[in-house]
């Protein structure tokens, strides 16, 4: 992570709170974290941890009543530092940003693809916008992107509305749409949690292909370890709105060391390891937002805490790649080496 | 000895496809295509395939909660009486009912938000002839605590219950008029990682607790890996790999079950293999390809394939019956 030419984004301290009827909820509560080009990124956590509301945050996306409270999102657009965090929602520079430098994919695609479009139609609004290429051109790229993204028969499916469309071929057409320009970063936010594992296969593919030879950078958003396991180059483990552990897929996954990583990594059987495999519930369940513990925010459910964990832990950065959020790290730690 | 609760022979449920301003039925959704399966007391099988294979289809006409086209369904008592349920009148289904229960996929759906769990929950137990009220809210609340819930439970809504809560409160329906078999549909799927292993190790542990057997339906093979003895893989309709579920991941026969078992993606950096990319999605059932019906994506397929349709043979992996539905399989077949 020196080569700080190799870093597409960068964000800092980002907080993003909701407020609804007159509560605050601390959706996103300082996080920080680096986006290498030609790798992936995976945030993996339960439901409601603020995933998605830190990829909406980095879009500007944000629905009313949240906002962006402090911290930076610093973008590498060529030579130039753009800090997203600072630009106008529905600018100009934002929506410039947005769908052609940095463009995210949905686990809904209906969210991404509008129905009374054809699909040829929908993809070549977005090269309009962003390129300079004539009409015949940009209908001959819609045709090739679909090819790439393994459509059947493109040149007729082009111009065939969302509808007609499978499940697994609307979710190729919208990355085809985010492709359209060549972004610098994708985001997918659990592209194919609706999906059958075959197409799953299909799309990561996909991905793969696009961050070897486009030097992509990806973000994934997935609550399956086993994505993690197989697509991640860094992971970031996310819990109620802080990433409790980070490093690269080796650290998190053959050294995990906070509690909640290594319970998520206990709580899935695994394909291959047998019927007499162990898998162990995390007790309880995610707290309320809006009433959450004082200090460290798994403790409820953790089978280590102590009084000192009244306190929020602070990041420790165990070695370059590899930091946690937990009182207790070194007694986990200690057992890798 | 193992003895069978259930005996599928050439199941069939084939949906109309209706179309015009007549309703003219146009054709037929496949959706199970002649299924032959033994299902033994006490056993977990599983029953894994992409969507639209069948799945939900197969487990519904055990229960007949949809009508079979063909074929039949016999129940075996545990004093070795056999009843075929599909030619029974609707009302002599009632007493199989109460030994063969569903829970359904989306927690959120199967509760009446209107009513109280105990409002939902009470009206099988009054069929079924538990006339105080006093005995019906002892059986449910013994239930709730059985799945780890409070009694108090029973007296509050559905929107209180958060979904691994209200696929609990499922269970307990399921469970309170004591049945011999559950078809569990996607019971684990919805959920989240961490609520997903409290249900699962719920289930096992009920199972071991009042000797049930389960059907146990899923698209995830690690799950079905963990929790069943015996998987079945279905694909368009037909069963094509049955066998002991470790068999089926140390010694897979189906060129589909491979595929799919390669596309899982595993929590483990040491077990990840190279995944089989099938082309294209799962083909029409009302259209389904001639020959291996699996020809068209599989990447084995040789010419036989286009025009012969495999049937499901037995074999042996492992010392155990391992059945498959595959031109070039190598092993002898076993009588
Ligand atoms: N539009 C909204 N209004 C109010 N609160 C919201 C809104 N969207 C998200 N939140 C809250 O922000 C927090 C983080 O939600 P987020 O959607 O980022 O979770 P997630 O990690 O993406 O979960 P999932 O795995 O279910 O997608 C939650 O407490 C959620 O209730
Ligand atoms: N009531 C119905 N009417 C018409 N087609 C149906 C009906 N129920 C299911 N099907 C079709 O039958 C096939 C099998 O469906 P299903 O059993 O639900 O699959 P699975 O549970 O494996 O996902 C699918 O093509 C589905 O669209
Ligand atoms: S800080 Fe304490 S409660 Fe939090 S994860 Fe570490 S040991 Fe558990
Ligand atoms: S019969 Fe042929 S097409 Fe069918 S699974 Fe076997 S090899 Fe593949
Ligand atoms: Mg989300
Ligand atoms: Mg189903």
């Amino acid at each position: 992570m020196e080569d700080k030419n190799n870093i597409a984004l960068s964000v800092r301290d980002l907080k993003t709170f909701f407020y609804t009827n007159n509560r605050c909820n601390k959706a996103v509560n300082g996080v920080s974290f680096d986006v290498e080009k030609g790798k992936t990124l995976c945030i993996v956590g339960e439901s409601g941890c603020g995933k998605s509301v830190t990829a909406a945050t980095i879009m500007q996306l944000l629905p009313t009543l949240s906002r962006i409270e402090e911290g930076e999102i610093k973008f590498q657009k060529d030579d130039k530092i753009i800090n997203i965090e600072k630009l106008e929602k529905n600018g100009k520079e934002m929506r410039e940003i947005r769908g052609s430098d940095i463009a995210m994919i949905f686990q809904d695609p209906m969210t991404a693809l509008n129905p009374v479009y054809t699909v040829g139609f929908q993809i070549s609004e977005n090269l309009k916008y962003h390129t300079n290429l004539n009409k015949k051109e940009i209908r001959e790229k819609c045709i090739s992107l679909l090819n790439d993204m393994g459509i059947p028969l493109p040149e007729k499916r082009v111009d065939e509305y969302p509808h007609s469309y499978s499940g697994g071929m609307r979710q190729r057409a919208m990355i085809a749409m985010a492709m359209a320009c060549n972004p610098k970063i994708l985001i997918a936010d659990e592209p194919t949690t609706a999906l059958d594992v075959t197409i799953q296969a299909q799309i990561f593919e996909l991905m793969d292909k696009l961050k070897k030879e486009n030097d992509t950078a990806i973000i994934l958003i997935t609550h399956d370890m086993g994505v993690v396991a197989e697509l991640a180059d860094n992971v970031a483990v996310m819990y109620m709105g802080n990433i409790v552990e980070a490093g690269t897929a080796d650290d998190v996954l053959r050294r995990p060391t906070h509690p909640y990583t290594k319970a998520l990594l206990e709580s899935v059987p695994v394909l291959g390891r047998g019927k007499n495999q162990d898998i162990n519930p995390i007790k309880g369940s995610t707290p309320d937002p809006y009433n959450r513990p004082i200090g460290c925010q798994f403790a409820p459910r953790c089978n280590w805490q102590t009084e000192s964990c009244d306190v929020m832990p602070e990041i420790t950065q165990i070695n370059e790649t590899h930091q946690v959020r937990c009182h207790k790290y070194e007694q986990f730690f200690e057992k890798y080496k | 000895m193992k003895k069978e609760i259930l005996k599928l022979r050439g199941v069939k449920v084939h949906f109309p496809v209706q179309a015009g301003v007549f309703n003219r039925v146009v054709g037929h959704v496949l959706a199970v295509d002649g299924v032959d399966l033994d299902i033994f007391r006490g056993e977990v099988l599983g029953l894994a395939g992409e969507s639209g294979c069948g799945k939900t289809t197969l487990g519904k006409a055990i229960l007949r909660l949809v009508e079979p086209t063909d074929g039949e369904v016999k129940y075996i008592s545990k004093d070795d009486n056999e009843t075929e349920l599909t030619s029974l009148e609707k009302k002599d289904m009632d007493p199989f009912r109460k030994k063969l229960q569903i829970v359904f996929q989306d927690p959120h759906s199967s509760l009446n938000p209107s009513f109280t769990i105990f409002g939902s929950l009470q009206d099988p137990l009054k069929k079924f002839g538990i006339k105080s009220k006093e005995e019906r809210r002892k059986i449910i609340g013994d239930l709730l605590e059985a799945v780890n819930m409070r009694r108090e439970y029973m007296d509050r809504y559905p929107h209180e219950f958060s979904g691994g809560q209200r696929q609990r409160i499922g269970i307990v329906r399921a469970l309170c008029l004591e049945p011999e078999l559950i078809v569990c549909d996607e019971a684990v799927s919805a959920l989240d990682v961490s609520i997903q292993a409290q249900v699962l190790k719920l289930l096992m542990q009920l199972k071991k607790e009042k000797n049930l057997t389960y059907l146990f339906i899923t698209h995830d093979l690690s799950v079905t890996e963990y929790l069943c003895d015996r998987i079945a893989v279905m694909y368009l309709g037909r069963i094509v790999e049955l066998c002991d579920s470790e068999d089926l991941y140390n010694n897979t026969l189906h060129p589909y079950s491979e595929a799919l078992i390669s596309a899982i993606p595993v929590a483990d950096l040491d077990k990840q293999t190279k995944r089989i990319v099938l082309e294209g999605d799962v083909p029409s059932p009302v259209n389904p390809p001639k020959g291996c019906p699996f020809h068209p994506r599989c990447p084995k397929a040789t010419d036989i394939c286009k025009t012969e349709v495999p049937t499901l043979k037995k074999y042996s992996t492992n010392g155990n019956e391992h059945y498959a539905s595959c031109h070039l399989i190598d092993l002898p077949e076993i009588s």
